[in-house]
């Protein structure tokens, strides 16, 4: 079966001021199948945006890419704006962690759903308020609050209308980038409730991108994680927890409090990701590894596959649980 | 038991909501946001007490309160038994030596203008203390040295975008401690910096405290607030609903927010998905407070008394206190 997205190979570059380049993402791959929930995360820098980014065309100026991004078999990435400019917002939507900022202040949350479907060419006119009254309700917005500007709005509220406004071509990807980060745990509880109820009712597949591994945990089938640009590992959620196998995977989850484990001592991962403007020998995560050996000094690990879609980009044959 | 280093007690903080023109020529009546309504709390030497809640809890203007960052309304701050509500700004300034804060952003918090070296004298110039520059310089090593900056050498010249965010959240609690204070108060000290690094900079807060240091964290994550505080007050619209020991708020809540609560924090092992009770609604403004409980309209189980009655925060267990008519 052709996957609903594939990305192939993707790379990209960002032109730094003083005439350098920064490697963000390096040979990433990732596939999606209809109604999947894809959890990519990693710490600040990994490049996780910019990947959700470059599936959006929505990479800055600044910003090269390479590879293959397919949507439905067809290649969205190669002819640039022109090639991927039909099918966003119709067939691949994106909101972001600030809905404030995705959304114009001056005009009611209402009145911009409108505008998205005519310029979509969806419905127009009184159907088209129809149908934004209808969408904000499928997010849990009461249709009459579609007079209402942003600021008038809790950020559990804003997010909800940002979801609703990304959902108005009934898209079949949504990339949801730290959706819940700025919000309250209960807030947080309700935004998830709202994207899993989306995934299941009506078949949406989504690749939540976020730094918060339980979220991840909660609401997803199978886990990316990245480091440093590339891919550190890939599997179910419940592998990535109870099995990992690269030590990256393991350390984040034993940084992670949890309500489940009080006793278990919760322990750092020393020092910071490296930087991506310079080339790097040997593996990414070495300075920081507490299973690294003279291999990984020299040579960077390729990601490779454990059976059943499980890849790890590590040189250690056996499971690090413990 | 030791005595108390800081007692809260029946603290009150209202702001007045501004009327407009309109308002105020049609003399409508003032309305106040009841921020902080009447809470209660002691913190001990070299233990860490955690404010939880949700935004407009009132957590921060509390937090705020006791560093005299804003008015009081009612009741008492007593810092070392001394009430510091009705001291002037003169009076505080020995006292705020002794009683720092550290902020949620350390991005923000650092002048990128200063190095390490100059972020952390700054205190000890503002308070005048430290003597000769010398002397100075031995606190600021000290300071980082206590933050695990060391060797203090590799940071002393550095700027903040030098440094990472754990390293710059350290550096802004070492230009706290280089005053030497007995009491901190940390809002949110770790929700801008990255998973990997929280738990260093959380168990650094945790030496200080074992060492002595009285720590007042305010926080919305409750799995923090489990892990690393002797105790949690949790807080909803402006009142405690429940405290006590941490491990066992956690583990046995009396109110039912705090079960909600911690019935919706994510778990990170998949094979603990769960639904949660998953409240409806949003916390009410602090302007309209409801009725009786002010939990009750969105509470799971409120019954008809729960409209009229406010319940007392009291002990539901031993050392254990909530406000709930059902528990």
């Amino acid at each position: 079966m052709t996957p609903l997205l594939e990305v192939e190979g993707l790379h990209v570059w960002f032109d730094l001021a003083d005439g350098g380049e920064l490697h963000a993402v390096q040979d990433v791959g990732l596939t999606l199948q209809p109604g999947e929930r894809l959890g990519l995360v990693g710490e600040s820098g990994c490049g996780k945006t910019t990947t959700a980014l470059a599936i959006m065309g929505l990479l800055p100026p600044s910003a090269s890419a390479a590879g293959r991004i397919l949507l439905e078999g067809k290649d969205v990435l190669a002819g640039g704006e022109a090639t991927i400019r039909p099918h966003r917002w119709v067939d691949i939507a994106i909101v972001f962690q600030g809905a404030m900022n995705a959304l114009n202040p001056v005009r009611t949350i209402g009145a911009q759903i409108v505008e998205a479907l005519e310029l979509h060419e969806v419905v127009r006119g009184a159907a088209a308020r129809d149908r934004a009254g209808d969408l904000l309700e499928s997010v849990g917005i009461p249709a009459r609050r579609a007079e209402r500007f942003p600021h008038e709005l809790s950020g559990g509220m804003r997010q909800r209308a940002a979801i609703a406004m990304a959902l108005s071509c009934e898209p079949k990807v949504l990339i949801a980038d730290e959706p819940t980060t700025a919000l309250d745990v209960m807030v947080q509880a309700q935004i998830l409730e709202l994207l899993d109820g989306l995934c299941s009712d009506f078949g949406l597949a989504l690749i939540l991108v976020t730094h918060d591994l339980p979220v991840v945990a909660q609401l997803c089938d199978r886990g990316v994680v990245m480091y440093a640009g590339r891919i550190a590992e890939r599997g179910t959620v419940e592998e990535l927890y109870h099995e990992p196998h690269h030590p990256y995977t393991r350390l984040l989850f034993a940084a992670t409090p949890d309500l489940d484990d009080l006793d278990q001592p919760i322990v750092s991962i020393p020092g910071a990701p490296p930087r991506l403007d310079r080339p790097l020998e040997g593996c990414p995560f070495r300075p920081r590894c507490d299973r690294a050996f003279e291999r990984c000094e020299t040579e960077r690990p390729r990601l490779r596959g454990f059976g059943d879609g499980r890849e790890a980009a590590c040189h250690l044959d056996q499971l690090v649980s413990v | 038991m030791s005595e108390a280093l800081l007692e809260v007690e029946d603290l009150v903080v209202h702001y007045p909501v501004s009327r407009g023109l309109v308002g105020t020529v049609a003399r409508r009546p003032r309305s106040t946001v009841h921020a902080v309504d009447g809470i209660s709390f002691r913190l001990r030497p070299g233990e860490m007490v955690a404010l939880v809640g949700e935004s407009g809890c009132g957590k921060t203007s509390t937090a705020q309160a006791v560093m005299r960052l804003i008015d009081v309304d009612a009741g008492a701050v007593r810092f070392e038994g001394r009430d510091l509500t009705g001291v002037g700004t003169r009076g505080l300034r020995p006292l705020r030596r002794r009683l720092q804060m550290v902020y949620q952003d350390p991005y923000e918090s650092l002048d990128p203008r200063l190095r390490v070296r100059q972020a952390v004298e700054e205190p000890l110039l503002i308070h005048r203390l430290g003597g000769t520059s010398v002397e100075r310089e031995r606190r600021v090593r000290e300071a980082l040295e206590r933050v695990e900056l060391s060797p203090p050498d590799l940071f002393l010249d550095r700027y903040p975008h030098e440094l990472s965010g754990g390293q710059r959240q350290r550096v802004a609690i070492a230009a706290a401690l280089v005053l030497e204070p007995v009491l901190l108060v940390a809002d949110e000290p770790v929700s801008m910096l990255d998973v990997s690094v929280r738990a260093g900079v959380l168990s650094l807060l945790e030496s200080l405290k074992r060492a002595g240091l009285a720590i007042l964290m305010i926080t919305h994550d409750l799995s923090t607030a489990a892990r690393f505080a002797d105790r949690i007050a949790v807080m909803y619209l402006g009142l405690i609903v429940e405290e006590g020991p941490a491990e066992r708020v956690v583990r046995d809540p009396q109110h039912p927010y705090t079960r909600a609560l911690l019935s919706v924090v994510p778990r990170r092992d998949p094979r603990e998905r769960h639904q949660g009770t998953v409240l409806r609604g949003e916390t009410p403004d602090a302007v309209n407070i409801p009725s009786g409980c002010r939990f009750h309209p969105r509470c799971p189980v409120a019954v008809n008394a729960c409209r009229v009655d406010e319940p007392a925060l009291e002990a539901k267990r031993p050392d254990h206190r909530a406000a709930c008519l059902l528990t």
